[in-house]
């Protein structure tokens, strides 16, 4: 049984104006991969971004409609902004490690929100590491500059520095998009794991990495979403000739 | 961490405490951003405040000119700053004439050699040397104004006084010498920058027309820059206005009209560093120092306005060639 | 390059010999014009070097001046120029980087933000003796007379003292402090912040634990440029507590029964060593006998200034370099 994570209704965003979404209503299920498609500027990021507030931080940000997590309205403004945070958690498209060691950058989002043993830390990190598929590549190197690994196990460490306060929700914004086919394999295997656990939303312009892993797919096209399907049916029978066209890569 | 994975956690619980202390270390770092204004108001309320005793004392149209009286027993206008004889005159036009003689010279020659090094930094140069060199010419900036006085009491003066046989050896014009150095790198830096933002395409555009590089610097990258230039130019002015330690060693301090450039002159800033420490507290002739402050403060104040707003057009203008 | 006689129909071009010739004059007469320059430069600072490292010393550094100044040293001048720039610093630089923290972490684009910038960039134009006579009728007659009424001391904090012209010179640099942050600030990517919010950062833990420490760098420098351009103003002190000579260092003793502890009098006078070249160069009893000490003390001061700012520079390209590493993810 589908169980609704986040439900958006009617949903306008502005930027200064600019609208950058156009009533979007959408429905994301619980421990599903949702990808988010689209061309270039159509808004993918910007929904992402909805989910965890983060356009709250950019100047000119004005939104109508309702974003629902888990029954709860988030921009009601009894809500405690960080802690949503700390719930829905971000991985961007270029890794943004701190110029701290492994063990500091993972260690930074548990550490603020109040634990301090050194030992329970450590747990985290081999727990969070191990799920991200990047446990054998660190565990002797914890207090390296984290900035001196390869893109793709950047790329991994943010995923595990993500798990290690222990969201309910996980966006993905376009996180393979820097890295090499095998990097890429490496994180896609990742998130199909973290399905169990999590709820996954991931935006990308990779046709084939949506398919490859999402179980549902959303697209969208010019702040609109146009067709939101069981990802299997999107891309054998597209209901919308849109969506058909950016699929088989007539647009895009 | 775990009682805070409750359905429905993210309202408010004890975040209420954060959110107070959030706001006020806000709060405690609006109040240091605010400093900056708080000062610039108190320096000019307690110069108004000094200042403004002249007003009540005598009126502003002593500062212009003041009577004497002649042997003869007729009244004639005199304009002359001597606070110290026993008929003490408050005019400000021989310090006014000092410090444009001094200062307006300094900013021709540094338009000059300034916009000169500013196109060979921004055209000329090759990288690696303009990364050498633009540090080297902010370095001169930084060299202290005193050290300037000194070199042209040490070495300039007489080399100029034995060259050309002056009557004042210190003068307006190897005053302005000094002041030149320390105004050449404001300049320079500006116009390099303002140069450098011209966009490539515009170049290009222009050898592709036949232009020589002389005939794009001169036609092309330098009237685009002009605003960036201008604004140099109008802030290097004002730091000839504002300096004090260069204009009071080598002037000659002599609080004469004149306009000869070869004569020794006094500049209103070297007037309030020489006398301020002999007036009496509270005196007129304390007053009329801080008069003359309030004069300088305003003027610097609004040839920075100036500045600001040419350099504003300038970033507006600017159009981004990607 | 285009050869610009090639369509000679539509336009009437000079010969080509003349184009050449008035280029390579022009260009070179630029170089020659910067080189022109490098040479004065040059010149200034190499006379100054050739006749002041004359006279050079250790006992020159610490010594006290004698016999009418004609002999001995700078010690207590350089004394007072470290001790007056600490307390500037400690002064000048909590206040300008929360400013600059403020101005980039927390305010908007609104009016009072642009007003605070104007305010910035003004407070830095304004002429260094006018910074003097603020620094006389506020923190003297005004700030100092009320602390001697309040704290009943008499004659102690509303006249001349290190304490004020540390608190003159600190209003000085705060602009070169608050930009020099804000650049700093400035060029931490968002990216770096935005990992921080997504993980549940609170505003002020981002800046504490991400924006801050990767700022430093950046922060130091200008500090150093600040210490800098203190070290090399006269006109704001010269009449906040400068003096040309003083028999004894202003240190205090705090009397602790068994021993007591020196301690810096902010209430005194000091020597200060840009003030001492402008007495000696100005008001030497004999010009003759004194003119190595004039070179030799501007030397100090010089390679003080020039170490200074070498050191920002360095700073300054190391800091680029740390920045860059965070931006570029390099494989």
């Amino acid at each position: 049984m589908k169980e609704v994570k986040v439900k958006v209704q009617n949903l306008n965003v502005f930027f200064n104006y600019v609208q950058a979404l156009n009533n979007v209503s959408i429905e994301l299920y619980t421990n599903k991969i949702t990808s988010i498609v689209g061309p270039s500027g159509c808004g993918k990021t910007t929904f992402l971004r909805t989910i965890n507030r983060m356009n709250d931080l950019i100047l000119g940000f004005r939104k109508t409609g309702e974003v629902i997590l888990d029954g709860v309205e988030i921009y009601d403004h009894n809500i405690d902004v960080v802690n949503l945070r700390r719930l829905v958690g971000m991985v961007f498209q270029n890794s943004n490690l701190f110029p701290k060691t492994v063990f500091e950058n993972i260690t930074f989002g548990p550490k603020l929100h109040g634990i301090k043993d050194k030992e329970k830390l450590g747990e985290i990190v081999e727990n969070v590491c191990t799920r991200a598929a990047i446990w054998n590549e660190v565990k002797d190197r914890l207090n390296d500059n984290a900035l001196s690994f390869s893109a793709g196990q950047q790329q991994r460490m943010c995923i595990a520095r993500v798990l290690a306060v222990e969201p309910d929700v996980i966006l993905l914004d376009e996180p393979a998009s820097a890295l090499d086919p095998s990097s890429t394999a490496k994180i896609e295997d990742l998130i199909l794991d973290l399905k169990e656990n999590y709820t996954v939303i991931i935006v990308t312009h990779n046709m084939q990495q949506a398919a490859r892993i999402s179980d549902y797919t959303a697209f969208f096209y010019l702040g609109q979403l146009v067709e939101y399907e069981k990802t299997t049916k999107i891309f054998t029978n597209p209901t919308n000739k849109q969506t058909e066209d950016y699929i088989t890569g007539r647009f895009g | 961490m775990d009682e805070n994975k409750i359905k429905s956690p993210y309202l408010k619980k004890n975040s209420r405490r954060r959110e107070w202390k959030e706001k006020s270390i806000r709060f405690f770092f609006m109040l240091n951003g605010y400093t900056a204004v708080l000062f610039l108001l108190l320096i000019f309320i307690f110069l108004i405040q000094e200042a403004s005793m002249v007003i009540v004392d005598s009126g502003i149209l002593d500062f212009i000119y003041s009577h004497k009286v002649l042997e003869g027993g007729a009244e004639v206008r005199v304009f002359e700053w001597y606070p110290t004889s026993e008929d003490p005159r408050y005019s400000l036009i021989p310090l006014i004439m000092g410090t444009l003689m001094t200062a307006l010279p300094a900013t021709i020659i540094s338009s000059f050699f300034g916009i000169a090094v500013g196109i060979y930094l921004a055209e000329i140069a090759s990288s690696r040397t303009r990364e050498i060199l633009k540090p080297v010419i902010e370095l001169f900036a930084g060299i202290p104004t005193v050290v300037m006085g000194f070199f042209i009491i040490a070495v300039v003066a007489t080399f100029f006084q034995d060259l050309f046989g002056f009557l004042n050896r210190l003068n307006a014009f190897v005053a302005s010498l000094g002041l030149s150095l320390i105004i050449i790198p404001i300049i320079a830096s500006l116009s390099e920058e303002a140069m450098r933002a011209v966009p490539r395409e515009l170049r290009m555009a222009s050898y592709s027309l036949g232009a020589t590089k002389w005939q794009t610097i001169i036609k092309v990258v330098v009237p685009s820059a002009l605003s960036g230039i201008s604004a140099g130019i109008i802030l290097g002015f004002g730091r000839a206005i504002g300096e004090t330690m260069i204009v009071l060693m080598a002037t000659g301090n002599a609080a004469e009209l004149t306009v000869d450039i070869f004569r020794s002159v006094r500049t209103m800033t070297a007037t309030i560093a020489a006398e301020m420490g002999e007036v009496s507290h509270q005196s007129s002739h304390y007053y009329a120092l801080f008069f003359i402050g309030v004069v300088l403060f305003i003027t610097t104040f609004i040839l920075n306005l100036i500045a600001s707003l040419v350099l504003g057009k300038m970033n507006k203008n600017r159009k981004f060639y990607e | 390059m285009n050869d610009p006689n090639k369509n000679k129909l539509v336009y009437s071009t000079p010969k080509k010999w003349d184009y050449k010739l008035s280029d390579l004059l022009a260009v070179n007469g630029i170089r020659f014009i910067t080189g022109l320059l490098l040479l004065i430069m040059m010149f200034v600072l190499g006379k100054i070097f050739i006749e002041g490292s004359g006279s050079l010393s250790w006992s020159f550094l610490t010594e006290f001046p004698t016999n009418n100044m004609t002999e001995g040293g700078i010690g207590p001048a350089i004394f007072g120029t470290v001790t007056v720039l600490v307390l500037m610093i400690l002064m000048a630089v909590p206040i300008g980087v929360c400013a600059a923290i403020f101005i980039n972490e927390y305010a908007g684009n609104t009016l009072w933000t642009r007003i605070i910038l104007l305010s910035v960039n003004n407070l830095a134009g304004v002429p260094s003796i006018v910074f003097g006579l603020f620094g006389l009728g506020f923190f003297i007659l005004f700030i100092g007379q009320k602390l001697d009424e309040v704290l009943q001391t008499g004659l102690l904090f509303g006249q001349p003292a290190m304490l004020w012209a540390s608190a003159t010179l600190a209003v000085l640099v705060l602009p070169t402090i608050i930009v020099s942050t804000t650049e700093a600030l400035k060029s931490v990517p968002f990216s770096q912040r935005a990992a921080a919010y997504g993980m549940g950062a609170t505003k002020w833990q981002t800046i504490r634990d991400i924006v801050l420490p990767q700022a430093r760098p950046g922060i130091l420098t200008g500090i150093i440029l600040a210490i800098s351009r203190g070290a090399g103003e006269t006109a704001p002190v010269l009449f906040l507590g400068c003096a040309f000579f003083l028999p004894d260092l202003p240190i205090g003793y705090i009397n602790m029964g068994l021993f007591s502890i020196p301690m810096i009098n902010p209430t005194e006078q000091f020597m200060y060593l840009s003030y001492h070249i402008f007495i000696l160069a100005t008001q030497s009893t004999n010009p003759m006998l004194t003119k190595p000490i004039q070179y030799s003390t501007t030397l100090v001061l010089i390679i003080l200034i020039v170490a200074l700012n070498l050191t920002a520079v360095i700073f300054r390209y190391k800091f680029r370099r740390i920045i860059d590493e965070i931006r570029g993810v390099s494989s």
